[in-house]
């Protein structure tokens, strides 16, 4: 128990991690399984990067949409992504944060073109940034910002 | 006013430009949600104050454009690019531009 007490920096290192660890795989597993829920859900909404060439059939209304989301990863990874530093290499932690931030903003995107009752959205365009240094004080980026947005375009019934 | 971010508007035909608008604004990032997305840190996830406070400045920078084209005489904008750019340590900067035009 006083060798807990003595070292009660590196304990708190060690709850922050299993918590981290814990935590943020349970929360990005629910995440993944949302996406993916979602992503089926939209499957015949299409989403091109190209323009008007892929628009079949007479446009009738246009208008831009956005959706944003901004991520921030856990302590575990955040530790994984520093060690990475040292050997070099892919850094999985982020890969996979990147990826859900940037799905997740497509999605999001998706569900306000549904709304304005859309059929195609055309030439989508995705940006990433780094948000929130503040938060964290050591000077590592710990969240993204993703943002995707398009026009979508509703199509004369016939 | 019509927003889209291609050269034209489908399903609409272009009569006269403009030339370029803009929209601007600057957001602090802490604003007491600050504590929530320092815990937010540990566990990962969505920082859903930042993405509302992203997404309403977004807006509000759309909105300052599509003024400046109602000035000028436009009723749309077209090519819309946004970009967000650190001006400060603990600022962000989002820009709105685009071309204003007059469509039928």
């Amino acid at each position: 128990m006083e060798i807990l007490l003595q070292h009660a920096d590196l304990v708190l290192f060690f709850i922050l991690l299993c918590l981290g660890y814990g935590v943020g795989s349970w929360a990005e597993r629910r995440h993944y399984t949302s996406i993916t829920k979602r992503e089926k859900e939209f499957a015949h909404l299409p989403v091109v990067t190209g323009r008007e060439s892929y628009i079949i059939g007479e446009a009738e209304k246009s208008t831009l949409v956005t959706g944003s989301v901004v991520v921030s990863i856990d302590y575990f990874k955040r530790l994984l992504a520093i060690l990475r530093n040292i050997f070099g290499g892919n850094v999985k932690s982020y890969e996979s944060l990147i990826d859900r931030a940037r799905r997740e903003a497509i999605l999001r995107m998706k569900e306000k073109a549904k709304e304005k009752g859309a059929d195609i959205i055309i030439n989508l365009r995705l940006e990433t940034s780094a948000i929130g240094q503040s938060a964290n004080k050591k000077r590592q980026v710990g969240s993204v910002e993703a943002v995707a947005y398009g026009t979508a375009v509703s199509l004369i019934k016939q | 006013m019509i927003y889209t971010n291609v050269e034209t508007i489908p399903g609409r035909r272009i009569v006269e430009h403009f030339g370029i608008v803009q929209g601007s604004t600057v957001r602090a990032k802490h604003l007491g949600r600050d504590l929530m997305a320092s815990l937010k840190n540990i566990v990962g996830g969505e920082l859903k104050g930042y993405t509302e406070l992203l997404q309403d400045s977004r807006e509000e920078a759309t909105h300052r454009m599509g003024e400046q084209a109602r000035q000028m005489g436009a009723n749309a904008v077209v090519n819309i690019r946004f970009a967000t750019s650190s001006v400060a340590q603990g600022a962000a900067e989002l820009f709105v531009y685009g071309t204003a035009v007059r469509v039928e």
